[in-house]
This record gives C-alpha cells, structure tokens and sequence, in this order.
C-alpha cells in the first residue's frame, strides 16, 4: 500500500525550512528599513560644523565677559562699534534698541557682525569617529579661519524661528504653525461632513443604485492619488472660488499679493483628501455598535435622529475619533496636493488668517531636501525628527483610544 | 478510577491492535482534560467513543494524529503507542503521523477545489507515484460518492450538499491510505438521511481501516460500532475512561 | 354611555398614533444626505476641472515663431506666395498666420507655396515682405499618445516619456513590494505565535505612517549614496529612477503585507485542519491551501499597491529627477507624470499657458489609469472572493 508514496518527507521538511527562514528574512526588512531610516535621519541632524566668521567672537569681548554672557546693553555696544553708523541708525529707527528683546540683539550681531559661513559638515557617524583637531585638520588649508563646533541642528531655536535663506538661522516656526492652520481649516470642513456621511450611509441609506453608487464611489476616491486632489484645489479653489479664498469676499485681501493660494484653499483641498478615510472610519465604528441598542431605543418610541444623537454616536464616538486622527496624521504628512495648490516657496511671516500665504511642514522639508548643499540635508532632517514626533504622538493616542474602545466592547 | 475491561465473547481470538494508550494524561496548560487513559484499540473494528459533552472525547482522539500540536498550550504525559511506537516521541514526525491516521472534521471541510483536486491534493502532496485518475476514482467509491459525482469531477467541491461534502472528505481522506480514519461526529451536521449514509459507509469502511469515531449519539454508537469507550468528567472536568469494551456487552451491562 | 366614551378615546388615540410630521428629521436627513452626496460631488470636480483643462490642452492653439518671414510683398487675393528659406519647413494643410490673416497652406511647389487665403473667418489682407510667419500649433491627441519626447519648448507634447519613467519606478517598487510583503504576511498569519504578531504588526502599521516626503529623503541621502557604491559612481547617477522605484516599494510595503494578511486571515481555521489532517506540512498548507483560497484579498491587494506607486509624487520629486527623459537606464534621472506636475505648478506658471493646461491632460491620464486599477480590484475581490462553507 504505501509503496506508492515516494519517500518524499525528508525534502518536504527541507522545503519548508528554507521557505521558513526566506518569510522570516523577507518580514525583518520591513523592520531592518524602518531602523537604518530612523538612523539616517538622526545622522544627519548632529555633527560638526566648521564655521567661518567674518570677525572672530573672541575678539568681540568686553572686560573679558564672552558674546553670549552679555547683558544687552553690552551687545548694544558691540552692534554699535561694529556695524556702519547709517545702519545702526536704521536699526535704532525701526525699533529703539532698548525695547528690543536680548536674543534680538545677538541675532542681529549674529547676522551682521559674526556672518558666519559654514565651510565644512559632518554627520553624527564621522563626528563620532574624528576628534575635533582631526575635522578642523580636513578644512583648514581652504579656510584658515575655521573653527569646529558641535550642532545640534534641532534645538529651541530651530523650533522658534522663522524661515531664512541662511541655514544657520532658519527655523520650522512658519512652517509649523501653516501646517497647523490648514490642518485645523481641513478638520472643521471634513470631520462634520464626513461623521454626516457616515452616519447617512449606516443610517438612513436604503439600499438602492444611488446609495451603493454613493458607496462605491467613496471608496474609489479614496484611491484616487492625493496630487490629484492637489489640481482639484488648483483648479476649484484657487482659480474658480478665488474671491472666497482669498478674502476679496470679506475685504481682507492683499491687494499687491492676492490670489487664491492661501490656507483656505489648501485646508479645503486636505479637507476634501481625507474626507473618504473620514467616512470610511467612522461607517466602521458606527457598524460596530450593538443594534440592541437601537432597538432599545426605538422600543421607547424615540425617533431615528433621536436615537442616533443620544444612543450610536455616543457609543462610536471613540471609533470615530480614531479615525478622525489617523486622518489628521495623514494629511499632516501631505505634500504633493499643497505643493500643487501652490505653498509659498519663501515665507517668513508666520500666517495670520485663513487667508495668508501658506507653507507647511512636509513642503518646507521637501524645499530643504531639494537643495544641494549639505547643510540643507541636516535641516531637513532636524525638520523631519519634529514631523516624525508629532505623527507618533497624534497615532499613539489613536492607538490608545482605540483600544480603549475595544475593551469598553469587551 | 480504573477502568472496567470486559472480555469480548471470544477470549481466544488473536487481536491485532492498532493504537494502545497507556496510562494517557492530556493537558491544556494546567488542565487536566484527559485524565490516565489506557484502552486498545482494535484493528479494522469500528470504536466509539462517548460520553457527555466537554469529558475530552474531541481532545483524546486529537491526539492521536497530533492535532493537538496545534493548540500551544496542549501537552501529554504517558504514551500512545502505534505499531509499538509511541507517538510523542521526540523523533516521531508529526507529519507522517497524519499520513497514516488520517481524520474526518465534525463539519464538512472540502477546499475550495475540484471535486478531483480535494481528492487527490493528499496524495499528490505526499508523493504519490501512480495512476492519479485510478487513485481518485477508487477512493471516491470506497466512500459511495463516485455514482453521484463520475461527471462532475471538474466542478468545485463546495458544489455538493452537506452529505455529500463530508463524503468527499471522506474519500480525501481515504486517498492517502491511512491505517487508522478518526472521525470527529462526522454526522453531526447533517441531516437524518445523510446520517444514514454515513454510518453505512463506515460499516464498509471497517473491512478495511480502523475506525475511531466520536460521537454523542447513544443511539449511533450502539447501532454502528463494534468497541465502545464510555468517558465521563469528574469534579475537576478531567476526562476518565469509565468502561472500554465490546459494545454489546457495554449496552446490555450497564 | 361607555361606548360613547370608548368611542371617544378611540378617536382621541387613532388622532394621536396618526403620523407626525417632523420638520427636524426631515431636515437632517437631507443635510447628511447631502453629506453623503458630497463625495459624488468630489469626483465631479475632478473630472470636471481635469477635463476641461485637458479639453483646453488639446484644442488650444498657439502660434509659434518659425523663423520665416515673407520673401516678397503680396496683395490680398494672391494665392501663391513665397516664404524665405530659413526656419522651420511647412507642410500641406498647415495654417499659418500672416499679420492678422490665416492661411492655409494647399501645396508646396518650387516657386512657391500655393494657400488659401482668409480660413477661420480671417479676412484677406495685402502684406509686406520681410514680416514674421507663424505657423498654428495644436497638440493632437495622436501626438500625446504616439510622441516619445515631452519638450514644451520646442513644441513637443508626447507622454510616452513620463509615462516610461512612471512605469519604471513602478516597475522596481512592485518587484520589492510584492514578494516582501506577501511573505511578511504568510509569516505572520501562517507561522508567527502571537506575542511575534502583536509585536511584529505596530511596526508595520509605524512603517505605513511614514510620509512620502520623508521616504523621499531617504532615498536621496541613503538609498542614492548605496546604489552608487554597489554600482559605481559612474553607472548610478544622483538621480536616478531606481532609488526611487525601490524605495517607493518600500513605502508601499505595509499595505501589501496588512492587506494581504487580512485576506489570509480570513481564511477558516478548518481548511488549515483539513490540510493538516492529510498529512501536509506547514509550508504545503500555507502555499498550496491558504494562499489560493486567499487569492482575491491577496490579488486586490496587489493592484492597490500598484495604484499607490503609480500616484506617488514625492518620493519621485526628490530622487528621480527632474526633466523628462526617455530611457530604459534605471540609474539615469528621468521624470515621472506626477514628478512632472508637480516640478511645474510648484515654479511660476501663468495659468493660461500650454504648460498649465497640459499639467491637467497628464493629470486626467494618471486618474483614468489609477481608477481603472481600484475598479479592476473591486472587480476581482467580488468575482473570486472564494466561498468557504
């Protein structure tokens, strides 16, 4: 009887060993990326910097009381000795030195006295490896000048400033601060219509061509390419409804700048981009509450809008907030489509009303990525650490609330 | 408690047995499920095992083609012993095992294949070297589906009614010519005249397998099997073997 | 006297269960109706505002200069006419403009090209020598499909360039995507105890939440710099459609492995049994049994992730190139159709320019291919989802 089996197991248990180890291998480079991104990032925003100043800050001390340990008048005095009379008279005209603000006046011997050029960088893995002696050794033939300190790229002061041509000097603060006013134009036009849908969809819709069509259709839009939505935005809220979104309709407009390429357009257009996970998130966790509780409340001769305001919504509510946040977290990530509805590529004015000119984020780390001098590399990634923390904390409290929600079921 | 061996009719015909447990202890964890099981199964004879449910009938006949190795928290103590060799071995290859004690599913479990391809998926696996079409065919009628589904070969096996699917699992099973076919409440799930069926199958089926059969049918295991094993739970639910024999006798001596 | 009253309260009850009308539902009912709608709405727009743009692509006219000028003075009704020699070479039915007049050009002969004067409602009009000819340019739909070269300058409007670079890195991000990602989810559906799996699974999901632009550094400043050093500096250019593609793989990754492990998992635990029981080991059971009654899950997920890599923008921006570039060379730059748009709106573009209009026609080709590949993967997962029971 068994003759007519091959003797085959030995190689079928090879077989399976091999295939063993080749998923095994094939799940940790998912892992094995996602580790060597995070280090490469972190690579990039520490390390030496060979600075070169136009004067030496030690020389630029007062009754041997370094640069950074002046008092302000101090460093008034500095800025005076160093700077040209017509200058620091225009200064003084601008804004009285006295009602300036310390940092300011560092910054401002930072910007026009120090002038400090950046000649050399290096990142974490070779700063690690040379000593300081060793990195001022590679630059200084071209720049007798030079000397070596270490940055950390990603500090209070790159959080708090604005953008600036010059690298040393440039923050994420404009950035920031447009992501989180498109992000917040986005929420308030697509967390209502999308609860709406959802609750339409799980509610009220029959189930005739229409409303499968409704369905069908929201699920292929989600499909649908953000860059896609981007040109929707272009073309729609930007050209078409210019007068709204620049704020000609409310006479708050720019009259030399306006167009409509402001937050009003790039929120609506991340708006309409997040709008099917909305709907889609919160079809689920309304799906999910127990129909037991509908027809409790129906039993009691509540209405249908009754018992969805005091019965499901309540219960789906952390359903539908997850989703909510996953959606913010992706559209946080979300470049193309601003870049497209047209993110200002120069701002330093942090945004004042849905109307201004906008950049975000993502867009200001891809315009840093996009140069080619190195120091440029380590603000992005400085600027990247700042995006990836916020997305883990906007998705871990997702994740919180999420399972929350299911042991509340439980 | 020791278990009450009956002495079958004929005391001195030689016996060929074709699974012995001896002193079988089967845990979940901490819990005990089966608690000190030694019975011998009988070659090509047909054997029930009953009993209430949750006293382990499920989980004693799981082990004897390993099937339990698929619950993480299974383990055993004691042996179970195929042809002299106990089968938790560490050098026994599980796979091999259900090879040769080959099992039928409470409900109907046909892949989503061909009629043709569910019955000759286990032998082509294992290396079947001969005539498949001769294979399929022969095992399709030892199991009293072939008449019904001869034309129908290419169609999937999730086409045919419930009686019908669990017949195909049957000849899938007999396909691999196993030595010994455990069947879990094969009939469970289907209808009364389906049921029929089934327990005419396994009458033929006996001439030439041993069969270990579950079932929660009184009825059933008296009409149909030649041992019965008759298992209860004490206080702890651990699964005991309360009385092994010939059925007659079992039924007529309570 | 009691059936009066009965009477009464009957009436009085059959009056109070009779319907309600109520205003307020009715009202919210049709506000989240509208919400619902708002979606139908989206895809409107989109086909609305791509199309009419792409319409005004390939019908706008644009005239441009050819560095001919008329070799002799002519009056209004002449009807052969001589051009200098210089400039770009005219052919029959071209239309040409003269001043303020149209001209169709009938034949070209030796002495001289024979027209027609005054098409389009032009009027004929006597003109000097010595002034500039313009010749009408249209992109046909013909030179969009069947041109190799996108070069607006010189008047070239063919996509199969950006195409063939869309292609390529989808061509590399699926060629990582695919098979990393199924075997990560046969690994964790099939062999992976659960500690592994809820350990394992967070990852991914950290994986997915990536976004592009970072990806997009990623392989600029690693993948780039590795590519150069395994292939040699003088192979692998700086940007270069390989880095991307892979790397755009990698950001696809999750979504194969999630989806395909969620097709995977819904298959019943009984046909594991089933294969188990006939003597199959782990790997025949998961390949040769689960696999295929997966295959749909597993299949939409494939054409998703496939979608997903056609329509990633940034990833491309950053690392591929700029400029389109027709090559097979996976280490040469060259610029995607997403690349492309968005490299074009981000700079300055007056909006009723050639370049503006043709951004919406490689825009509307992109949503066409992306929605044919969803409604192909809806398709499938309806027609093959497999009955189990």
């Amino acid at each position: 009887m068994t003759d007519l089996f091959a003797a085959n197991l030995p190689s079928r248990h090879r077989t399976g060993k091999i295939w063993n180890i080749l998923f095994r291998a094939s799940t940790f480079v998912g892992i094995i990326v996602l580790v060597i991104l995070l280090l490469t990032i972190i690579n990039n925003a520490f390390g030496y910097v060979a600075f070169e100043y136009k004067i030496n800050p030690d020389s630029l001390v007062i009754e041997g009381v370094p640069l950074e340990e002046m008092s302000k008048e101090q460093l008034t005095q500095v800025l005076q000795e160093n700077v040209s009379k017509g200058l620091f008279r225009n200064l003084e005209h601008q804004q009285p030195f006295e009602t300036r603000e310390r940092d300011e006046i560092y910054g401002l011997i930072l910007e026009r006295v120090l002038d400090p050029q950046i000649v050399g960088i290096w990142n974490m893995v070779d700063t690690i490896q040379l000593s300081r002696q060793e990195a001022l050794a590679e630059v200084i033939d071209q720049h007798p000048n030079a000397t070596i300190e270490f940055m950390s790229w990603l500090d209070l002061q790159f959080l708090t400033s604005p953008q600036s041509s010059t690298v040393v000097r440039a923050g994420i603060r404009t950035a920031v601060l447009g992501s989180l006013w498109t992000i917040l134009v986005a929420v308030l036009f697509a967390f209502p219509i999308g609860v709406g849908g959802a609750i339409y969809l799980e509610e009220y819709a029959e189930d005739n061509k229409l409303n499968r069509f409704i369905r069908t259709n929201i699920y292929n839009l989600s499909g649908v390419p953000s860059i896609i939505y981007g040109m929707l935005g272009l073309a729609i809220f930007v050209r078409v409804l210019n007068k709204l979104t620049s704020g000609a309709v409310f006479g708050v407009v720019d009259p030399i700048n306006s167009n409509g390429r402001t937050i009003l357009s790039a929120g609506l257009t991340l708006g309409l981009l997040i709008l099917p996970m909305i709907i889609i998130n919160a079809q689920e966790a309304i799906k999910a509450v127990p129909n037991s509780l509908r027809l409790a409340s129906y039993g009691l001769g509540g209405t249908r809008w009754q018992t969805i305001w005091h019965h499901v919504l309540p219960n789906a509510l952390p359903g539908v907030l997850t989703g909510a946040i996953l959606a913010v977290s992706r559209a946080f990530g979300e470049t193309a489509p601003l870049v497209v509805v047209g993110a200002s590529t120069f701002i330093t004015i942090d945004p004042q009303s849905p109307f201004s000119k906008f950049t975000t984020l993502p867009i200001q780390i891809y315009q840093w990525t996009s140069r080619p001098q190195d120091e440029f590399r380590s603000i992005a990634a400085a600027a990247i650490i700042v995006l990836l923390i916020l997305l883990l904390t906007l998705n871990t409290t997702a994740i919180l609330l999420r399972n929350r929600f299911s042991r509340r079921m439980n | 408690m020791t278990a009450v061996q009956l002495q079958s009719q004929n005391p001195t015909a030689s016996k060929q047995i074709a699974i012995e447990t001896r002193n079988l202890n089967i845990y979940y964890g901490k819990f005990l499920a089966i608690k000190n099981n030694n019975m011998k199964i009988e070659a090509r004879k047909i054997t029930a095992f009953i009993g209430p449910s949750g006293c382990g009938k499920s989980t004693l006949l799981r082990s004897f083609n390993r099937m339990n190795d698929f619950v993480p928290s299974s383990w055993a103590e004691g042996e179970i012993l195929y042809h002299g060799n106990n089968l938790y071995q560490q050098e026994i290859d599980a796979v091999e095992v259900r090879r040769k004690i080959g099992m039928v599913f409470q409900k109907p479990n046909p892949f989503p294949k061909t009629i043709y391809e569910n019955v000759a998926w286990g032998a082509r696996i294992n290396g079947y070297q001969g005539n498949m079409d001769e294979l399929v065919e022969e095992a399709l009628r030892q199991a009293a589906l072939w008449d019904e589904v001869k034309d129908k070969l290419k169609q999937s096996g999730l086409s045919l009614s419930g009686g019908q699917q669990q017949r195909l699992c049957i000849a899938r099973a007999i396909a691999i010519k196993p030595e010994i076919i455990l069947m879990d409440e094969p009939a469970s799930a289907l209808d009364p005249i389906a049921t029929l069926k089934i327990e005419e199958l396994i009458r033929t089926l006996s001439e030439r397998y041993t069969i270990v059969i579950v079932t929660h049918n009184m009825q059933q295991a008296a009409r149909s099997s030649d041992y019965t094993a008759f298992l209860n739970m004490n206080e702890d639910r651990a699964g005991y073997l309360v009385e092994f024999g010939p059925t007659e006798a079992l039924f007529t001596n309570p | 006297m009691e059936n009066t009253m009965e009477y009464e309260d009957s009436q009085a009850i059959q009056a109070s269960l009779r319907k309600k009308s109520r205003p307020v539902e009715t009202m919210i009912q049709a506000f989240l109706f509208l919400c619902g709608a708002l979606s139908i709405l989206t895809t409107l727009g989109i086909i609305y505002s791509l199309g009419s743009e792409a319409m005004l692509f390939f019908t706008r006219v644009q005239w441009e200069e050819i560095n001919k000028t008329l070799a002799a003075e002519i009056d209004a009704d002449q009807t052969l006419i001589v051009l200098s020699q210089s400039g770009k070479s005219l052919y029959e039915d071209d239309i040409i403009r003269l001043q303020d007049e149209y001209i169709r050009v009938l034949a070209i002969g030796e002495d001289g090209l024979t027209v027609e004067r005054g098409v389009q409602n032009t009027i004929p009009a006597a003109h000097p020598a010595d002034i500039d000819v313009f010749l009408e340019v249209k992109v046909t739909l013909r030179e969009f499909f069947l041109q190799k070269d996108w070069n607006p300058q010189i008047g070239k409007f063919g996509i199969w360039a950006l195409v063939n670079a869309t292609l390529m890195t989808s061509l590399f991000a699926t060629l990582v995507a695919i098979p990393l990602g199924l075997s990560t989810a046969i690994y964790l559906s099939e062999y992976a105890s659960t500690k592994v799996r809820n350990t394992l699974k967070p990852i991914l999901e950290i994986l997915a939440g990536i976004p592009t632009v970072v990806f997009g550094y990623f392989a600029l400043t690693f993948m780039t710099p590795v590519l150069r050093a395994v292939f040699g500096r003088d192979v692998v250019e700086i940007y270069n459609t390989a880095s991307a593609g892979i790397v755009i793989g990698i950001l696809v990754l999750p979504l194969v492995a999630s989806m395909s492990e969620d097709a995977l998992s819904a298959v019943p635990r009984s046909l594991r049994e089933a294969a188990y029981s006939l003597g199959a080991t782990k790997l025949e059971t998961a390949l040769k049994v689960v696999v295929p009654a997966a295959f749909s899950g597993i299949m939409a997920a494939f054409i998703v992730a496939i979608s997903r890599a056609i329509g990633e923008t940034m990833i491309v921006a950053i690392a591929a190139g700029a400029g389109p570039a027709f090559t097979f060379n996976p280490f040469k730059s060259a610029e995607t159709m997403t690349g492309h748009i968005v490299r074009i709106s981000g700079g300055d573009i007056s909006y009723d320019s050639l370049d503006y209009n043709s951004l919406f026609a490689i825009g509307l080709m992109l949503f066409f291919i992306t929605l044919t590949l969803n409604i192909i993967s809806q398709f499938i997962v309806k027609r093959f989802r497999e009955v189990y029971e």
